[in-house]
């Protein structure tokens, strides 16, 4: 019933930290091609991303928005992983991510990038929603719908 | 001769102070660690803990008395039945209500709530109107909005100030021929503030205009007398009281009850069914369709006994001293913002702390045993005043003590350590 784990490092790892403090590729792209928005109205976690996809790949992703620090951080770190890959790829990349949030037996070690950083948070049911939401959110905008994505 | 009188009570109830210690040793969930700290828990405003009597009180019943109530004529349907009105008539007396016809049991203060909305709202029509205020929980929001939807009534909405206070300037004008009810908190979850209830109550009454409040938040906090309130509802729930989740109370003024039509059918609520026209009930029982929650009720009859044993004037002055200490100690941290500082509070303190995500803050405090609520509190009207997202909120109840109130301290110093 209560697998947290003893020391809070484990969720806020260093990377984590400086990834809250200071997100990459934050902001806006006013001519985006694919964009969508996710909320987790639960905690008021709210953020859009933003995709520039001139042909198969993603040139740029950048996302805006307002949550706690793993929001946040798992939404940086996410930016840096994707860019650059198919939108098959992508896709591909966000349902591992949350196939490993959603299971604290996978190997957390197999998320790509710096992703891993944020395994921690599968010891913290209340808090796993804060990481997959720009996850979730991504794949809502790769899918070209302009739908709000969300955790409920 | 009576202003004598009170200041005489307050004396003497100051002068016994609470025994928190020996308070503390009643209640089992205290007596745990959590994550390896001392459990300091400060979310009673969110659900209190239940003393060893609470729970007692209902395996009692469970073990030896249980039966359906108002139907048997077998001994424990009797003594079933005695529990549940025995109850009800400890209730009357907690709030001092005239009669026991005044008391309804229900859910909790949503289905009380409700429960106005939806018996009152039959009688409503289109262009009536409900005055509210921003800082209610959307438990006294969203049944009028649904009501406003389904019969067309208007909602006129009290603003607030940057304290966290009713702005009652514009009162006046909020008012018209129209104007059907008034509904408030006594005292809001979210911030703590309590409420000029008498002078709106007054206000309302003044033009023959209903009064519903929201007691949720009082009930634990301070002595509770309708008749003194002079309001036509009172709305509360017995687990924020130290009572069991799944039970409350709708005290309505008898008058105004037996005007009312039912709003759930069932049994118990009806004297004779037949298809040719079914009779209701007397008061209260038309509005309690269905088997209750007698042993919810027969904990909540335990509650208030717990409480009435202590005092709540003891009660009351306990809290206030402790949240005197607590705002002293918490707002000498530095970039700590404190969310709602009415001069008139009860034992409540919203804050954030420097750009500290509240949930990040939350699961800090929960890892050094420290429970508090994180987040919009069901009251994001609220929280849209103060454009913010959400809060962190401490709760005081009759257990805390200074030593919960320290480890908060800490534990918040941790977590700005951890994000510097």
């Amino acid at each position: 019933m209560n697998a947290q784990p003893t020391e809070l490092q484990d969720l806020y790892r260093n990377t984590v930290l400086e990834h809250s403090r200071t997100p990459r590729n934050f902001g806006r792209i006013d001519d985006a091609d694919r964009q969508a928005e996710g909320h987790n109205p639960l905690c008021g976690d709210k953020l859009t991303v933003y995709l520039k996809i001139p042909g198969d790949h993603i040139d740029t992703v950048h996302f805006e928005g307002v949550g706690c620090a793993i929001c946040m951080a798992s939404a940086s770190l996410m930016t840096e992983v994707v860019a650059g890959q198919s939108i098959d790829a992508a896709r591909n990349t966000s349902e591992s991510v949350l196939g490993t949030f959603a299971d604290p037996d996978r190997d957390a070690e197999n998320l790509p990038g710096q992703v891993p950083a944020l395994a921690g948070v599968r010891s913290y049911p209340s808090r796993i929603k804060c990481a997959t939401l720009p996850w979730k959110t991504l794949i809502q905008a790769l899918s070209g719908e302009s739908l709000i994505a969300t955790t409920e | 001769m009576s202003a004598n009188k009170a200041s005489l009570q307050t004396t003497v109830s100051d002068a016994v102070e609470l025994d928190v210690a020996r308070i503390r040793q009643d209640f089992p969930i205290l007596q745990q660690e959590l994550n390896g700290h001392r459990l300091a828990y400060l979310d009673s405003a969110a659900s209190a803990q239940r003393p060893a009597a609470v729970i007692d009180a209902i395996s009692q019943y469970y073990e030896h008395d249980h039966a359906n109530v108002h139907r048997g004529v077998h001994t424990l349907s009797h003594r079933a039945t005695d529990a549940y009105e025995g109850a009800r008539e400890k209730v009357r007396e907690f709030i001092n209500a005239e009669s026991i016809r005044e008391i309804v049991f229900t859910r909790g203060t949503t289905e009380a709530i409700n429960l106005v909305a939806n018996a009152l709202g039959e009688q409503l029509q289109a262009g009536d109107e409900v005055i509210l205020t921003q800082l209610e929980h959307h438990s006294n929001i969203v049944p009028w909005q649904m009501l406003a939807e389904r019969r067309g009534i208007e909602l006129k909405v009290i603003p607030i100030n940057s304290a966290g206070e009713l702005v009652l300037d514009g009162l006046d004008d909020l008012f018209s021929d129209r104007t059907r009810l008034l509904t408030v908190s006594h005292v809001s979850n979210a911030l703590g503030t309590i409420n000029p209830v008498g002078e709106l109550v007054a206000a309302a009454r003044k033009r023959g205009v209903l009064t519903l409040l929201d007691g949720a938040q009082a009930i634990p906090h301070t002595a509770i007398d309708v008749r003194q309130l002079d309001c036509d509802f009172y709305a509360f729930s017995g687990h924020k009281m130290c009572g069991p989740t799944g039970i409350g109370v709708l005290y309505a003024r008898e008058a105004v009850l037996a005007e009312l039509p039912p709003w759930q059918g069932g049994g118990d609520m009806i004297l004779t069914v037949s298809f040719s026209g079914t009779t209701y009930n007397e008061l209260p029982y038309r509005f309690e369709a269905g088997t209750p929650n007698i042993a919810g009720a027969v904990g909540l009859g335990a509650a208030v006994d717990y409480l009435s044993a202590i005092g709540m004037a003891r009660i009351a002055a306990h809290e206030h001293q402790l949240l005197e200490y607590a705002t002293d100690r918490i707002t000498g941290i530095s970039g700590l913002q404190l969310v709602g500082t009415a001069t008139h509070k009860t034992s409540v303190l919203s804050f954030n702390v420097d750009d500290i995500h509240p949930h990040d803050l939350g699961t800090i405090l929960d890892h050094q045993g420290v429970a508090i609520r994180t987040g919009h509190h069901c009251a994001m009207p609220v929280m849209e005043h103060f454009g913010i997202a959400g809060t962190a909120r401490a709760s005081l109840a009759l257990y805390n003590d200074r030593d919960d109130i320290d480890q908060l301290i800490d534990a918040i110093h941790r977590a700005v350590e951890m994000f510097r």
